[in-house]
Parts: C-alpha cells; structure tokens; sequence
C-alpha cells in the first residue's frame, strides 16, 4: 500500500463458508475514497458473497472489514451486522434482483430511504402523530432531496406511479437513487448493467460518475467488461473464492491470471474448490 | 422409574397419533406453502367414519376384532381420502397461484365449516365408545405402581410403524412420489417437464387425508371417545409438531409429533394436565426461536 | 351431456362424502351408541349437488369468457370511486343511527363496531406490515381481563383504566413480539396462534386471578364525566339531565363510546400511515430485505406494528369488558382471531373501508343467521371459503399512496404484496 491515507473499506483475510463450501477464500482488497472500485470474477466467483459480507447480508465466517470515516475513526463492519450497516457505517447498496417496494410510489420508495432522519425528527412517530410543525419541515426536505434525485435520473414525471410498473432500465436508475438517498459513503452496487440497453447504460456510466463527483465511493459488481474497464478506477478479480488479480484497467486487462480464469485455461483448482 | 417408563409408553402412543397428522401438514405445505387448516378437521371426519363404521359393523354382527378393525380402517381411509380431495378441489384450487392469504382465510372458513357440519349432523354431543381392543400386559411392577402396555398401545404402534412404512415407500420409490418431490422442489419446472401438477397436488391431499383418517381411527380407539372439536386442538398439535419437526421434512413431522406427545404426556404426568397445551406450545416457541427451521428442515440460506 | 356427465359425478361424490356422515347419525342407545340412519337427508343433499354442479355449469356458459373466479381491475377501480362517497356516508348514517332504530340494531351495531375497531388494529400489523397472526385474540383478552382485574382491585373508573388495559395489551404485544418476530411468514402465525391459545388456557386455570371458567363478574360500567347510566337520582345521567332513566340511554351511550373508539383507531392508523413510521411498516410487507439494506432496524419496526395493534385490541377488549360487564374464556376462543382475520383479508388488506364494510358483511351477517343457530357458523364458514374465491384480494384492493407530489393515484392490487412475515 503506497498511500498513507487509510481505504475507506479495507477487506481482510475475508473468508466465508456455508456448510462444507467455501464461496470466499482469504479475500483481501482496500476501496480507497472517492473512486470507482470493481469487482469482477466469472460466474460462481464469489462476488456477491463478498458483497452480501460487506453489506451485513452475512456474517462472515473470518476476516475483517474495516470501514474508515471521514473523522478518521474505523469501524469492524463483520461486527456491525444487519442494517446496522446500512445505518451506522452508511455502506448502502443495491441488489442483482432488483428490490424495490413494487406496490409503493416512485417518490415513496424514496422516502422510505430516508426512514432513520425522518424517525428522528418524527420523535419516533409520537410528535408527529400529533402533528407537529418541525417535522412537516423534515419531511419537506426529505421531499425535496428525493426530488432532485427523480431529476437526476429523469424519473420526476412518474414519481406518483407504482414503482414496479416502471421499465427495467428505470427500476435499476431507481434502486441507486433509493441507496444515495441514505446519503451513504459507500455505495455498493450488484451487477447495475444487467439487462440495460446500450443507451441506458451509457446514462448508467454518467449517473456513476456524478455519483462519485458529489463525494460518495462506489464498489460496484459487474459483467460488462467494456463499463468495467472505462469507469473503474480499480479492479479486483476473484476467481472460485480467491482474488486473483487486483490493479488499475489497463494491469487487470493484461494479467494473466485473469485471461486465463475467463478463457478457462488451466483451470487446476476446479475440483478442489468446486464452487 | 415404572412410573416414567408408563408415561414413555403413553407419550409415544400419543406421539405417533400427532405424528401420522403430521405428515399431511408437511406434504402439503412442502408443496403448495400453505398451511392446511382443514386438516385437522379431515382427521376429525375420520374419526367419525371409523365410529360409524365400528357402530355399523357391530350392528351387521361382524364381532372379529381384526375384520371389523381393518374394515374400520379402509372405510375411513377412503372416505376421508374423499374429503380430503374434495376440500382441496372446491376451496384451495381456485385459489391456486393467488394471493398468500386468500387460501388460508379459506382454509379456516373450511375448518369451520367441517367442524360445524358435522356438529350439525352427528350432535355435539360427545360419542363414547366401548373398549375395542381391551387388555394388555404388565411389563413391570414397583411398588404398587405396574407398567402396562396395553395391546391397544401395541395396535396403534404396530399400524402407524406399518402405514409409515407404505407411505415412505410410496414417496422415495414410485412415479408418484417422485412426482410429489419434483413438485415440492419447483412447482413451476415440474409443470414444465411435463408433471400433471395439479393431479400430483391432488393425491397429496388424498394421501395427506388418508393418513389423518388412520390417525382418526387410532385416536379413537385409544381415547374411546371423540367429539366434533377434536380436529381443532390435534390439528393444531399436530401442526405444531410439524414446525417442530421442520416443514417440508417428512422424517421430521414423525419425529416432531414423538416429541410433541412424550412432552404433553409427561408435563401432564408431572406437572399439571390443564397446562399441558400451554407446554407443548411454549416449547414450540421455544424451539422455533433457537432453530427457526426446526429439527429437520432445510437450512435456508436468506437469497439475497 | 358432459354437463350431465359431470354432475352425476359430483353427485356421487357427494354420496360417498355425505353417505356415512349423514346418513348414519349416532345416537345414544340402551347399550352405547347406536346408529340411526337418514337416507332421505343424504338423498336431499346429493341432489342438491346434482342440481347445483349443472346450474354452475350453466352459469359458466351465460358468462364471457374471461375472468373466472377473479374479479378483474375495472371493478376494484370502481370499488375504490365507490369508496369515495361511501366512506362519508357511512360515517354519516354511523353518526346518526341511534336515532334512526330501535334497541335491537343500536346493540347490533355495537358489536360490528367493536369487530370494525378489532379489525382496524389487526389491519395494522397484518395489511400494513404483512405479518400474519393468528392469535390477536389474546390482546383483545389482555384488554378485557385487564379492565375488569384493575377495575375489580383499584375501584377506578372505565376512563382511567380503558388506556391501562391498552397499554397492557402493548405491552404485552412487545414481550411476544420481541421474540417471535425474528421468524418469518408461516411460524410466525403458528407462534402468534399457540399464544393465543396459551392466555386462553391460563385464563381458563389460573382461577384465583380470573375466576376460571366462571369469569369475572360485575364488571364497572362506563360513565359519561362521572354520571352512572341505568338509575335514577343525583350522580346519574337521568337524575341530571331531569329524564326518566331508561336502559336505551346507557345503549346508546355504549354505541357512541365504541364509535369514538372506533373513529380513534382509524385516525391513527390513516396519521401513522402517513408517518416515516407506517411507510417503513409497508416496506416491510413490500422487501424485508431492501428495507435492512436501507438502514431501518426490522425488529424494532415489527415490535412497533405489534404494539400498536396490540394496543387498539387492548381498547377493544376493555370495552367488551365494560359492555358485557362480564368477562370469561369462552369469549376469546381461536374463533374470534379468525373472525377478525377474516374481516381483515375480506375487506382487502391494508384499506380501512373495506374492513369496515366486511365487518358489516360478516357480523351483520352471521347476525341474520341467528334463528339458524346450529347452521350459523357452517354458513359463516362456507361463506369464508366462497368469499375467497369469488374475490380473493377482498372488497377494496387498491392501494392509495402515502404521500404524492401530483394528484394522487391509487394502485393497483397486482403490484402490491402481501409480506411473508
């Protein structure tokens, strides 16, 4: 590590088993703030296992995971656990199958994301309830930054629909605006790309670098190499639970390693690790 | 010591009779994710076919114990397979592919309604019945305490171990079982490779009803009486065993419905017999809170 | 001829399934039971069958095609216009009733209100946070046997321990939630239902505390600002109002007493749903996953849910406690989970009109059915079961969003989930 700057997530020996399956081996790897870091791997890798750990999805069976704020304090992610995550070490993050509150509105899925400030200055539902004017104030603003970020990802017109009756693209711009309204330091994204047309992911690209231009770090899992490897500042590749590259685009693309877990050429640990 | 060796037996006897219902819970819940309410009241229609049955038969001057008993037995097994069918044909295959609640609401409007049928046409009264198979034998003495086995115990033991044997190798050893696993795994492909899914749900329920009315017939001999009410609270004990056990786990509906009888039978022996549901059903909390998938059940990893 | 065909088969059906049943009823005899057959009864009923599987027939030939059994979202669109005028009419005639019938419906509405506000405090934990329980009869129980218990040892009025016996109740409703909601979807339900059965049966043996099975007796009736219904004389509400004292006056008291109730129930419930706290309570129903993601602690917003359904049981409970002035375990069987559950899911899970219009379908009635009291709850219960399949997402499905930034609309059933919990 050349930077005297702690990562803003620093992953450990990280190491998660389920029964006699080993879907993580010995993972470590540093997301440093204010970039773009990828995880990529070939299918069964691992990749959203080591997310599902990161996220306090799962408990990981070893390793660490330290989170740096900005006050330079760290935190144990593993021991966080649950949205505790989510809430404390603001790791946000969205889902391969995206999980969005179909039956509720557009705007009201953005709401719910701001649940904690609002619970706040709600006085836990019990001020409000008797309808008390510093929490209308509250709720404007949260009103308000979901409003911005309908405009961000050209939503606005539909705030007021059910958000499972919007088009795949606009469900997956969605989730990622319903994470950042968390206001999150970190933001993990599973597999954004998937499913969008080339148009929509080009938006995609754009979204993610306004994302990190306003401060936020990305982590982000994906298949499509050609986004990968132009909007990445950092890559990691994990082949059957172990990383076996990590570097900028242009290391990554050139390592061996790499060429040769996506072309399956001497694939020798196959049967070792059967994953 | 005698005393606890009398309340083993009995809790076992007990447990193999929740056991048996058991197993119609979680076949139909490893396969459609519902949880049956009518069950219990199936069990309580076998119950009643096996009394009718036993009066009947007693009154056509049929007296061989096994003639009448075996009789006894494949009329209420048809009869509840009957219903068992029935029920899942008028009230849950409408509803297939519906709504969580909607086939449960129904479920509980059919358990009602059976219970209340049957009040309505046999009396609320509660039906006695004579010893059928009296008897039994003294294993040991302590004192003045005797353990007895009774050869009704032997019955109940030697038919549930036999049913269970049929039906274990009616699920791992025929199409039909093979068809019910498939459908248990994923409706949807099962459906696809060409299973006739609706008909497989259909003997589920049928096999599941079957089995209730041997429970029925058991239940009946043993405690020698039986009411309209008796589906409720066995059906529910009997559910209870199946979370227990695990949902979905066939060993462990049996397993569950043991365990279930061995500890009513001994906090009633031990402690008191009004609160004896009360300790089935803490233990169910219990256990559900320390091993959310019970004894057998699949281990399931949440999906992210 | 397939209609036929398939009509002698049901009908065959049905003898196999009614032949021993009905046909040999068991009576007692000199010697034990006997049997004492009815081959007219069966005869009667597989007809019947016969006669009812070709009028379906029949009926399924009149119809267009589409949309068997599911009522399609042109109705549930008009259900929720309907809703629109209806909702204020109701609360009119509601307000209104009293005067406009007699002691009989003024005491029948009193019981559909209570299964309104039963209701209404279930549809909090089952329609809004989607977790399934089977056993809020035991709040309503806690509500009752609390009321009539500190009102028994403490001489307060009905006013000062109504909010005890609520809070108990939530209290209560935090003590089970607190483990329990860690389980998800169905053993979540057989755990609230075990419980419901577990207060019943203590109910029903811890004697020296609630009288067993006699109950508790001499429950205190509610005043109106310290003024006694149902005599005569200084401190009572004919004495002071100079009117002849009449039963009717503490009737129609009792009715606007669970009217307020009622009307409490909805308000808060409309004002939570509104509040960071109720959205949180229907994502949980919509993703218990995406809502962990988003930082909102489950637990603590489950045991929420609990407690504030809990809580309007508990209010529920006292008031059939005072109403009844009488309180035993008989009154808090399964059935009336059930009931109330029914109520929740007829009327469309999470809409406050349509438990209030299922509640009036199904208290009102099984009411009708009084005469026919054995047949009463085989009617309520085969009337559950057609009910569900005639419309299994209940009276008003539609959803109308918490909060909007243009004109609100509402949502469609077909997107909107009912949870696992």
């Amino acid at each position: 590590m050349t930077e005297h700057v702690a990562p803003l997530l620093a992953v450990e020996g990280l190491t998660m088993r389920f029964g006699g399956l080993t879907a993580v081996d010995d993972v470590g790897f540093a997301a440093r703030a204010g970039e773009i870091t990828a995880v990529i791997g070939p299918n069964g890798a691992g990749k959203t296992t080591v997310f599902n750990c990161i996220t306090g999805f799962y408990r990981p069976t070893g390793g660490r995971l330290w989170l740096t704020r900005a006050d330079g304090t760290r935190i144990a992610l593993e021991r966080l656990g649950g949205e505790r995550v989510a809430s404390r070490a603001r790791v946000a993050r969205t889902f391969q199958n995206i999980r969005l509150f179909a039956g509720m509105t557009v705007l009201e899925n953005l709401l719910v994301a701001q649940h904690n400030r609002l619970m706040a200055a709600s006085g836990f539902g019990l001020l409000a309830l008797l309808g008390t004017g510093s929490y209308r104030a509250a709720e404007r603003a949260a009103i308000e930054r979901a409003r911005l970020w309908l405009d961000r990802i050209g939503l606005i017109e539909r705030a007021d629909d059910p958000a499972g009756a919007l088009p795949y693209g606009a469900q997956r711009r969605l989730e990622i605006a319903r994470a950042m309204c968390t206001e999150p330091v970190l933001l993990c994204l599973d597999e954004p790309a998937a499913g969008l047309n080339p148009r929509e992911t080009e938006a995609l690209a754009a979204l993610l670098h306004d994302i990190r231009a306003a401060g936020c770090s990305l982590l982000l899992i994906e298949h499509d190499m050609g986004l990968v490897m132009r909007i990445s500042d950092h890559i990691i590749v994990l082949d059957h639970g172990r990383k076996i590259s990590d570097g900028t685009p242009a290391a990554v693309r050139t390592d061996p390693a790499v060429i040769s877990a996506y072309l399956g050429e001497d694939d020798e640990d196959e049967v070792e690790s059967g994953a | 010591m005698a005393y606890a060796l009398q309340q083993l037996i009995n809790g076992v006897t007990l447990g193999m009779i929740y056991g048996l219902i058991a197993v119609g819970y979680t076949m139909v819940y490893g396969i459609i994710g519902m949880i049956n309410f009518a069950h219990g009241d199936v069990f309580m229609i076998g119950a009643f076919v096996s009394l009718v049955s036993l009066l009947g038969l007693a009154a056509l001057g049929i007296s061989a114990v096994p003639l009448a008993l075996g009789l006894t037995l494949l009329g209420a097994v048809a009869i509840s397979a009957l219903y068992g069918w029935a029920i899942e044909r008028l009230a849950y295959r409408p509803l297939r592919g519906s709504f969580r609640l909607a086939p449960l609401i129904s479920a509980i409007g059919m358990s009602i309604a059976l219970e209340n049928y049957v009040q309505v046409v046999q009396g609320a009264r509660v039906k006695p019945l004579a010893p059928v198979v009296p008897g039994g034998l003294t294993l040991m003495t302590e004192g003045s305490f005797a353990v007895q086995l009774g050869w009704m115990q032997v019955v109940i033991v030697v038919v549930t171990l036999a049913v269970l044997a049929l039906f274990t190798w009616l699920v791992t050893k025929t199409p039909l079982g093979r068809a019910m696993r498939a459908c248990e795994q994923d409706l949807k492909m099962a459906a696809l490779l060409g299973i006739d899914t609706d008909r497989t749900i259909s003997l589920t329920f049928v096999i599941g009803a079957a089995l209730a009315a041997v429970a029925g017939l058991l239940f009946l001999l043993y405690y020698g009486s039986i009411d309209f009410y008796v589906g409720f609270i066995a059906g529910v004990k009997a559910f209870t065993a199946a979370v227990l056990g695990g949902v979905g786990s066939l060993p462990g509906a049996v397993l569950g419905g043991l365990l279930i009888g061995l500890i009513e039978t001994i906090w009633s022996a031990y402690f008191s017999v009004q609160y004896k549901d009360v300790a089935a059903f803490s233990i169910l909390a219990v256990a559900l809170i320390f091993m959310p998938t019970g004894l057998l059940g699949r281990a399931d990893v949440e999906k992210v | 001829m397939k209609a036929l065909r398939e009509a002698a088969l049901s009908a065959l059906v049905a003898l196999g399934l009614f032949a021993p049943i009905v046909g040999l009823r068991t009576v007692p005899g000199e010697r034990g039971l006997m049997l004492a057959p009815q081959p007219g009864l069966v005869a009667v009923l597989v007809g019947l069958v016969f006669v009812g599987r070709l009028g379906v027939h029949a009926y399924d030939r009149l119809r267009p095609p589409p949309g068997r059994a599911i009522v399609g979202p042109r109705l549930a669109a008009a259900t929720a216009r309907l809703g629109a005028w209806l909702a204020p009419a109701l609360i009119a005639l509601a307000l209104i009733w009293p005067a406009l019938v007699g002691r009989y419906y003024v005491d029948l509405a009193i019981l559909v209100l209570t299964y309104v506000m039963l209701g209404w405090g279930l549809n909090i934990v089952v329609g809004l946070a989607g977790l399934l329980d089977l056993g809020y009869v035991a709040f309503y129980a806690v509500g009752a046997y609390a009321y009539a218990l500190i009102a028994e040892f403490t001489g307060l009025g009905f006013w000062t321990c109504l909010p005890m016996a609520g809070l108990l109740a939530a209290l209560w409703g935090v003590t089970l939630g607190f483990p329990v909601l860690r389980l998800r979807g169905d053993y979540l339900a057989i755990v609230t239902l075990a419980f419901g059965e577990i207060i019943r049966v203590v109910l029903l043996n811890w004697v020296s505390l609630t009288g067993g099975p006699n109950g508790i007796s001499g429950i205190p009736r509610p005043t109106l600002f310290g003024l006694r219904f149902g005599s005569d004389g200084p401190g009572s509400f004919a004495g002071f109002f100079h009117l002849t004292s009449s039963p009717m006056q503490r009737i129609v008291f009792l009715y606007y007493v669970i009217l307020g109730l009622a009307f409490f129930t909805n308000l808060v419930s409309l004002r939570l749903r509104r509040l960071p706290l109720g959205r949180a309570w229907e994502a949980l129903r919509e993703d218990e996953i995406a809502c962990r993601s988003l930082g909102i602690n489950i637990t603590r917003t489950k045991l929420t849910a609990f407690a504030v359904g809990a809580l309007f049981g508990g209010f529920a409970g006292a008031f059939f406690a005072t109403r009844q002035g009488f309180v035993s375990p008989e009154s808090f069987t399964f059935m009336e989970s059930a009931t109330v559950l029914a109520i929740v899911v007829l009327g469309g899970l999470g809409s406050q009109l349509g438990v209030a219009l299922a509640a009036i379908v199904m208290i009102g009635g099984a009411e009708l059915f009084r005469e026919f009291a054995d047949y009463r709850m085989l009617v309520f219960g085969l009337a559950l079961v057609v009910m569900m399949v005639l419309r299994p997402r209940g009276l008003v499905s539609t959803r109308t969003p918490s909060v909007a930034l243009g004109a609100p609309r509402v949502i469609g059933a077909e997107m909107v989930a009912q949870g696992r919990g």
